[in-house]
């Protein structure tokens, strides 16, 4: 079973929930695609990393074939072609490595080159596989590197837990695609409720059965809560705002790992991930 | 001398656009004939590479000067490959910026940005 997890922005909890979850579910996989900014790995801190680059495909140009005759440029919807006089530019980080270009050009002047966009590591932690992906600074889309994160081999059997990029965005979608469940991490305030709305149209144009999680829960209003109930959405968990999450989350520990409240907080909330999203019966049955 | 001026409306009292990719419209001026035509900037519709698609049109107008408040990084690349010298121009309309050019009143844009692109 593949779990994502989402919220709207960046700091709302999402790390705090897959990392959590995966540990305390352990056997399991745990998948990095928050690409620009991997945090995951500072709580894992696995051993035995292996890397892994991870290029993307993009047009050269052989000067003594191309008679700038335009038909790449004029083809590219990307424009990452121009032609100045006789002169070819390529604008790579516009480039989707569509290979359309190379294909269409009629005097074979093009060919593609491999370029580098950054890398995947895989390492272990208590039971927990961890794959973090790196986008290099200065790429501009990371989404190759998540296919790539997707494309490994992962023990079957084992749930799989998604840490998405903040936001909504390609990256986003390309992160949930696979998932069997979208667990969206709320915030208490009405910038939170902002955040929600965004990834909660994402995931009913996907059509993926979620609910949420409310994170740093205080006394008083949470616009997100009332969000929920207005909506029928399923509330998995409420996490309280509570200075012992704070101080060792921010040390990089694992609640799951230490504070037995927490172990039990994430092992129920996968039991019922688990029946909502109609795993029980299956993965019970081959026991 | 050719000289292109993104523009807010098909005339000449009319202003200078804010900006040089998503310009509704492109003057390209001829200083020796003393005329003007309008060109509709069909990269400001596109969703990405508007800056390059529209100074792509630009060179291909023959344009060897560019006056414009403001210039991406991917769009300088290709002006600069075909020196089309960019000058920063003025607020006011596009007569009032050939006039000012063509008193020697407009420097050179020095400040490129790195362009609004967004994934």
């Amino acid at each position: 079973m593949k779990i994502a997890v989402l919220s709207g922005k960046g700091g709302t909890g999402k790390t705090l929930v897959s990392v959590n979850l995966a540990a305390a579910i352990a056997p399991s996989v745990y998948l990095d695609c928050d690409v620009e900014e991997p945090n995951g790995h500072l709580f894992f801190r696995p051993k035995s990393i292996q890397r892994e680059a991870v290029t993307v495909k993009i047009p050269a140009v052989d000067e003594t074939k191309c008679n700038a005759c335009r038909t790449c440029v004029e083809f590219c919807k990307f424009h990452a072609l121009a032609m100045v006089g006789t002169r070819w530019m390529l604008f790579d980080d516009i480039c989707h490595s569509c290979g359309g270009c190379t294909l269409l050009c009629p005097q074979q002047a093009l060919h593609e080159v491999e370029k580098s966009i950054g890398e995947i590591q895989t390492g272990t932690s208590e039971g927990v596989t961890v794959r973090t992906g790196w986008l290099d600074p200065g790429q501009s889309s990371g989404v190759p590197i998540i296919r790539k994160l997707f494309a490994a081999e992962s023990p079957l059997d084992q749930p799989m837990i998604v840490d998405c990029p903040p936001g909504s965005a390609c990256i986003v979608m390309d992160s949930i695609r696979d998932a069997d469940y979208c667990i969206l991490v709320a915030e208490p305030t009405l910038f939170g409720l902002h955040n929600l709305k965004m990834v909660h149209e994402l995931v009913r144009l996907f059509q993926k059965p979620h609910g949420v999680i409310l994170n740093k829960c205080i006394e008083g209003d949470n616009p997100s809560k009332d969000y929920c109930l207005e909506q029928g959405i399923t509330i998995l968990e409420s996490i309280p705002f509570d200075k012992t999450i704070g101080r060792l989350n921010s040390n990089g520990r694992i609640l799951a790992r230490e504070l037995p409240q927490y172990h039990e907080m994430f092992t129920r909330l996968h039991q019922k991930i688990r029946e909502v999203a109609g795993y029980e019966t299956a993965a019970d049955s081959e026991r | 001398m050719k000289i292109a001026i993104p523009a807010d409306e098909q005339k000449m009292e009319g202003n200078v656009c804010i900006s040089f990719g998503r310009t509704p419209y492109y003057l390209i001026f001829d200083t020796e004939a003393g005329t003007g035509t309008f060109m509709v900037n069909e990269a400001a519709q596109s969703q990405g590479g508007a800056g390059i698609k529209a100074a792509q049109a630009v060179v291909d107008s023959g344009a060897q000067v560019l006056l414009t408040p403001r210039c991406g990084e991917n769009a300088a690349k290709v002006l600069n490959g075909a020196n089309v010298r960019i000058h920063r121009s003025i607020e006011g309309s596009l007569t009032e910026n050939i006039e000012a050019f063509k008193a020697g009143q407009l420097p050179l844009l020095e400040e490129i940005h790195p362009g609004y692109h967004g994934h």
